[in-house]
């Protein structure tokens, strides 16, 4: 029956994803080594104290940044409001670390602007006090600055959905527009708001470009330093796994949280109301709120690796450059469809399926996220070399012939791991647009004849242009800055522009890294723009107006 | 109706894409590939140079070294790797100890690799040394002051010194040289002595801790000197102004000497190429490539027969901790515990 | 010949609640049916089955004597040739009129769909909308291009989930009366599910009161007004009291009213306690009858007057009179009882009712 495929494909393919957390978990089940008592008696309560911290305040942070200006944006008019609407996505094109490198270069003792004071004011080192940038809260700046246009962009489709009739109804009942705002606006975005937090508390979970540069330990770097320095995986496994266990606990709390509510539009008449007006004082206060973000988040660092790549460009760009500005695109544009497809068809089947066992696939195929990349690339590496040895071995045994390695070491472990890594992001967005098509549009759609496939090709997939963009672009950005994944799984001779600026920038070369941090960026701007334009012309739920 | 077409297309498209990517590296005659965890910039010119003169296609994959260590693992006997190329004894030893190498006996190698920087049973060889000597502030410190890594631990140097991080390899490898000198508990006296001398929280690489000395931060730290030696000639003024206010002191000239790691190399348990991938290291142990080590890298050959870059023999000679570097792998572990008990962050 | 439209003993549960309880039904042939009842009585649940959404627990479903749903097996929706107009429209927003009423029609040829779409459009009137979206168009006209997308690919039946509910009453009636002619022209028969009895009678020949999962009776409208199968269908349908009553030695039930013809529920005696149902229209005003009641509360209605009115025992009836007989709150005035169709219920009885030959005079 074709409903039982459904349940059956979609469990399949969100099992498969969810099998490097799987193998993490299979891996950390072998027994403790004695490094356990020895991070229990020194490092763990740093560890979690400051990862826990980091979670928090990028979370927050990322709502203190991105809310206001998605609901300025969104739902006011004032000078400059066309342009910020897609440049607040730009800081997205930006890796963490390689922000984390040019903060660094200007804040820090030896850099220009502490320079300059004590020149200006004749300063020694004692005379005055300077934030630290590499901190733990200069860690969570950054990566503030980097993820809040996750929040930005789910925050501002929620607004811009808010129907008119609600706004009208508080105003009616004399609310101002403050607390509209605070009583109205904001609990009606919270789903949007929630999920873009813990989206990129993911995020700050498992970085560790940021924070091993700002000497943070966290959790993650503790990973790592369990693993690489003491050699002990099993260990680092276990670590990762409480990793995952936590994050999926408060993973299991959002969705518990956000049960009773149903968000499904009920209006199909709704009008947007016309925008907020803001004049004098306020729509410069408007601007600026805008404005800072974009300083700080991108025209500050890409200057800076303006003017370092303006200097090692003519040695640093070669023949190569472009053959890795290639593999670059045509990794991120095709993992960025792939992981769409698979989002769109692992959401489709929970809503065509909304079993237990479908959402429970579907959620650990959704950890990923939360996995430091090179845990994750382990978690796709063991299991495909054990496929690999196994066929291998049959083979042999057989007929007599090796067929050595089918998976590892391919182009489509890569694609693989991308997508384990990356599916949260595309999913909460297919999600998110899918509980806003009512459910009896489906079932419309099926009494006139449509199979469930036709039904998404012909319904949803043409309702959801916005939110596929928005996935789209989220991935294609990730896949552009993604690492660790790449370093460790990709092919023989195949490079991309994050490995070359990691290894020089691991190198210490930050100057000569410039070139290749500012071609992702540029990669990565050209499609924020295209897609951002093509969002705020398609209201969600709404056909272009002919 | 261009959606039917997209829903015919796409599927179809999608096959043939993967199809495509499961291809499995082609694995030829000619051929020799390595998993290297040195950086593609510090190898790539050199291996062309193989390539060009014996004709052998060489293939790189770069990455750190315990995940490329955890690769080679992972494939077992199918491994594509011939190569194993790390820039650390420590992972050298590590991968030994995994059985991921062979023994290779050449009379080319044992005669231009000193003892001390290889494996006594052939698993694996190293290629070039570099040192990590104390650096100080040439305008604050005299050079007469400093002795030993030891003395950094007393009490008068206290605010004055920059380490980074205790995750970094290097600082690991120093440590385990201490304790294999000093014995655990008076390392871990040092290493107390030396946290409470950091003038910050240790962060940042190398070159952010001569920067640190260049911009009046504090006065000491240890470096790698091919990153001094890269600040010195670097496109970056600011980098290399900051370079020139530092200086080179040579610690424990009397006693165990420098210490110094090797990045080496060591050919696959599972090889499908062993003899070209003996030729290879054989050619990175020639003179032509021991030179370009030391002229482009700034490291130390590791044959003595080949004269460092003028930027290091400016810096003048030095006394080479003898200990077998394979020493330094088995006592990272221990190293390290000992630094979190420390509080060396 | 086979039955049009078949359900038998259908149970459908979501658990571990049951929604609808060992209904059965049958619409001989072709027609127009309506299933009414309260809200919550699971009546759209009963048009989710038959359309093919919800699977059952018990029963089957058959249409023109093929089975649809069975224990444990569905026909899928769309295989089904059963068309359905949701409470919300649910209309594509990304479609312009014309295509969402082509929508149904994929795997027509191109100048079949076109003909088709242009004679629905003509049907219910929205040519010159043809290319607009629904969010341009107004509630009316949003409600046929769902009808018009319905009919397009020809169901053999048509399920009408309050599709209607959204207007005003007037609107809701006349749209009511055109959609069951453009239904009949079109052959198909229909389903309509309201809890408005006024919608059902303009639309449907045979209507389904439901409560509780439960078929109460399946009749015309005339039958369920004037001869309600249990006291929730006599309730719920129209307006009225049940009016306390005893059966005397000669067969008839006295009342304040004074005495009514009428066969007693079987299984009555004499002395047994009944209810007799009283409709407004029972009542009638007259100042020359010695019956009196107080008038307690009077609702304006254009042509009449509807008066609550208590009888000396506490008891209420409802009376309907000419608006020219004005009368305020608390003036006693004449009423006498002019019942056609005697339904008479047992006391704390549920089922029977006979209707009796008319007449009974105090």
């Amino acid at each position: 029956m074709g409903i039982e495929r459904w349940t059956l494909l979609v469990t399949g393919v969100a099992l498969l994803l969810a099998l490097p957390v799987f193998t993490v978990f299979f891996t950390a089940l072998q027994p403790a080594s004695d490094v356990w008592r020895h991070l229990v008696d020194t490092v763990l309560a740093d560890y979690v104290l400051n990862s826990v911290t980091l979670m928090l305040g990028v979370g927050v942070g990322t709502l203190l940044i991105g809310v206001p200006t998605a609901w300025l944006t969104g739902v006011c008019e004032f000078p400059g409001r066309r342009w910020f609407e897609w440049a607040l996505l730009l800081p997205m094109a930006i890796p963490a670390y390689i922000m984390a490198y040019t903060y660094t270069g200007l804040l820090d003792f030896a850099g220009p602007v502490q320079t300059l004071l004590r020149e200006t004011f004749d300063w020694s080192r004692q005379d005055y006090r300077f934030p630290a940038i590499r901190s733990l809260p200069g860690a969570t700046l950054m990566l503030a600055l980097v993820l809040y246009p996750y929040v930005y962009l789910l925050a501002r489709a929620a607004f811009l959905e808010q129907s008119a009739a609600v706004l009208e109804v508080s105003r009616s009942l004399g609310v101002g527009p403050w607390r509209r705002f605070l009583t109205i606006t904001l609990p009606l975005a919270r789903p949007a708001l929630i999920a873009g937090m813990s989206l990129v508390q993911m995020e700050a979970l498992a970085d560790y470009g940021t924070v091993q540069y700002f000497g943070v330990s966290t959790f993650t770097t503790g990973i790592f330093r369990v693993w690489f320095g003491m050699n002990d995986a099993t260990a680092a496994m276990q670590l990762a796994a409480l990793l995952l266990l936590f994050v999926f606990t408060l993973l299991v709390c959002e969705r518990l949280s956000r049960r009773q509510t149903r968000f499904h539009h009920t209006d199909q008449r709704t009008q947007r109301p016309p925008r907020l007006r803001l004049s004098g004082r306020w729509s410069w206060l408007a601007t600026a709120t805008c404005l800072i973000p974009l300083l700080c988040g991108f025209v500050i660092p890409a200057g800076q690796l303006l003017v370092w790549a303006w200097r090692t460009a003519p040695q640093m760009i070669d023949h190569r450059f472009l053959e890795l500005a290639g593999h670059s695109l045509w990794l991120a544009s095709g993992s960025a469809l792939l992981i769409l497809s698979l989002a769109l068809l692992l959401g489709y089947g929970q809503r065509l399926r909304p079993r237990p066992l479908v959402r429970l696939a579907v959620r650990s195929a959704g950890l990923g996220y939360a996995v430091p990349g090179t845990v994750l690339a382990i978690g796709v590496m063991l299991p495909f070399a054990a496929i690999d040895r196994s066929v291998d071995s049959w083979t042999r045994e057989w007929f007599g012939l090796s067929t050595g390695l089918l998976l590892s070491g391919t182009l489509f472990a890569l694609l693989f791991a991308y997508s384990a890594r990356f599916l949260p992001v595309a999913l909460h967005s297919v999600e998110a647009g899918l509980t806003r098509i009512r459910p009896s549009m489906d079932d419309a759609a099926r009494s006139l004849g449509s199979r469930p496939r036709a039904v998404l090709w012909r319904v949803h997939i043409p309702m959801l242009r916005s939110s596929l963009l928005t996935a789209l672009l989220l991935v294609f950005v990730d896949v552009l800055k993604e690492l660790p994944a790449t370093l460790i799984l990709r092919p023989f001779n195949f490079n991309t522009l994050a490995v070359r600026t990691y290894e020089l920038a691991s190198d210490e070369r930050l100057a000569d890294s410039a070139s290749f941090a500012l071609a992702i960026v540029l990669a990565g701007i050209g499609p924020v723009i295209l897609l951002s334009r093509a969002i705020s012309r398609v209201r969600p739920d709404h056909a272009p107006l002919s | 109706m261009s959606n039917r077409l997209q829903s015919r297309t796409l599927p179809s498209v999608c096959c043939v894409l993967l199809a495509s990517l499961l291809a499995p590296p082609a694995l030829a005659d000619g051929e020799v590939n390595i998993y290297s965890a040195r950086k593609e910039d510090l190898i790539k010119p050199l291996l062309d140079d193989f390539s060009q003169q014996t004709g052998i296609t060489v293939n790189l994959v770069t990455g750190k070294e315990t995940e490329l260590l955890q690769r080679l693992q992972s494939e077992g006997i199918n491994t594509p790797a011939d190569l194993l190329l790390t820039s650390d004894a420590g992972r050298l030893t590590a991968a030994r100890q995994a059985q991921v190498l062979q023994t290779i006996q050449s009379e080319a190698l044992e005669k231009h690799i000193p003892a001390a920087y290889r494996d006594p049973d052939g698993y694996w060889y190293g290629l070039s040394v570099r040192a990590r000597p104390i650096l100080y502030a040439k305008d604050r410190i005299k050079p007469t002051a400093l002795s030993t890594y030891e003395d950094l631990a007393a009490p008068r140097w206290k605010g004055k010194l920059c380490v980074r991080s205790s995750d970094s390899i290097y600082n690991q490898s120093l440590v385990a040289g201490m304790i294999a000198h000093h014995g655990e508990a008076n390392t871990e006296t040092w290493a107390k002595g030396l946290v409470a001398n950091f003038a910050r929280s240790p962060k940042g690489g190398d070159r952010d801790q001569i920067k640190a000395i260049a911009a009046g931060e504090c006065d000491l730290t240890l470096a790698n000197t091919y990153y001094l030696g890269g600040m010195l000639t670097s496109s970056d003024q600011a980098e290399q102004q900051a370079a020139t206010q530092v200086a080179v002191f040579w610690p424990d000239a009397k006693t165990t000497g420098v210490h110094v790691n090797v990045s080496g190399a060591g050919v696959t348990a599972h090889a499908k190429n062993r003899d070209n991938a003996v030729k290879l290291l054989e050619f990175l142990a020639s003179d032509q490539a021991q030179r370009w080590y030391a002229d482009v890298n700034n490291e130390y050959p590791v044959n003595p027969a080949i004269p460092p870059s003028a930027t290091l023999k400016a810096w003048g000679a030095f006394k080479a901790d003898t200990l077998n570097v394979a020493k330094l792998g088995e006592l990272n572990a221990e190293a390290i515990k000992l630094m979190d008990r420390a509080g060396w962050k | 010949m086979l039955p049009f439209l078949e359900l038998c003993d259908l149970n459908v549960a979501y658990p571990p609640r049951k929604v609808i309880r060992g209904l059965s039904l049958q619409m001989p042939c072709v027609g127009i049916g309506c299933l009414l009842g309260p809200s919550g009585c699971g009546k759209t649940t009963l048009l989710r089955a038959i359309a093919g959404f919800e699977p059952l627990r018990q029963g089957s479903i058959r249409l023109e004597g093929i089975e649809l749903s069975r224990v444990g097996w569905m026909q899928p929706p769309e295989q089904r040739r059963i068309g359905m107009m949701f409470q919300d429209l649910a209309l594509f927003p990304h479609l312009t009129v014309t295509d969402n009423i082509a929508f149904g029609l994929r795997g027509w040829k191109a100048p079949e769909r076109r003909a088709r779409v242009n004679e629905l459009l003509r049907l219910v009137e929205l040519e010159e909308f043809a290319k607009r979206y629904p969010h341009q168009l107004s509630g009316g006209q949003q409600q046929r291009v769902a009808l018009a997308r319905a009919l397009a690919p020809r169901p053999r039946l048509l399920l009408l989930d309050e599709p209607f509910s959204s207007l005003d009453v007037t609107l809701r009636e006349d749209l009511a009366r055109e959609v069951r002619t453009i239904l009949l022209r079109e052959g198909a028969g229909g389903l309509l599910v309201s809890h408005d009895q006024f919608e059902a009678f303009a639309f449907a020949d045979e209507i389904g009161v439901l409560d509780e999962g439960r078929l109460r009776q399946w009749d015309n409208a005339y039958n369920l007004y004037h001869r309600p199968a249990d006291r929730f269908v006599a309730s719920f349908i129209g307006q009225g009291v049940l009016l306390p009553g005893q059966i005397g030695v000669d067969g008839r039930a006295s009342t304040e009213l004074g005495d009514i013809d009428g066969t007693p529920p079987a299984g009555c005696a004499a002395g047994d306690d009944v209810e007799i149902l009283v409709r407004p229209d029972d009542v009638i005003h007259d100042d020359a009858s010695p019956l009196k009641a107080e008038v307690a509360e009077r609702a304006f209605r254009g042509a009449e007057f509807l008066y609550t009115l208590h009888l000396p025992s506490g008891a209420r009836v409802l009376c309907l009179a000419p608006s020219h007989h004005d009368h305020p709150p608390g003036r006693r005035i004449g009423i006498r009882l002019n019942i056609d169709h005697v339904v008479m219920f047992r006391r704390n009885w549920s089922v029977t009712c006979i209707e009796s030959p008319p007449v009974s005079k105090p």
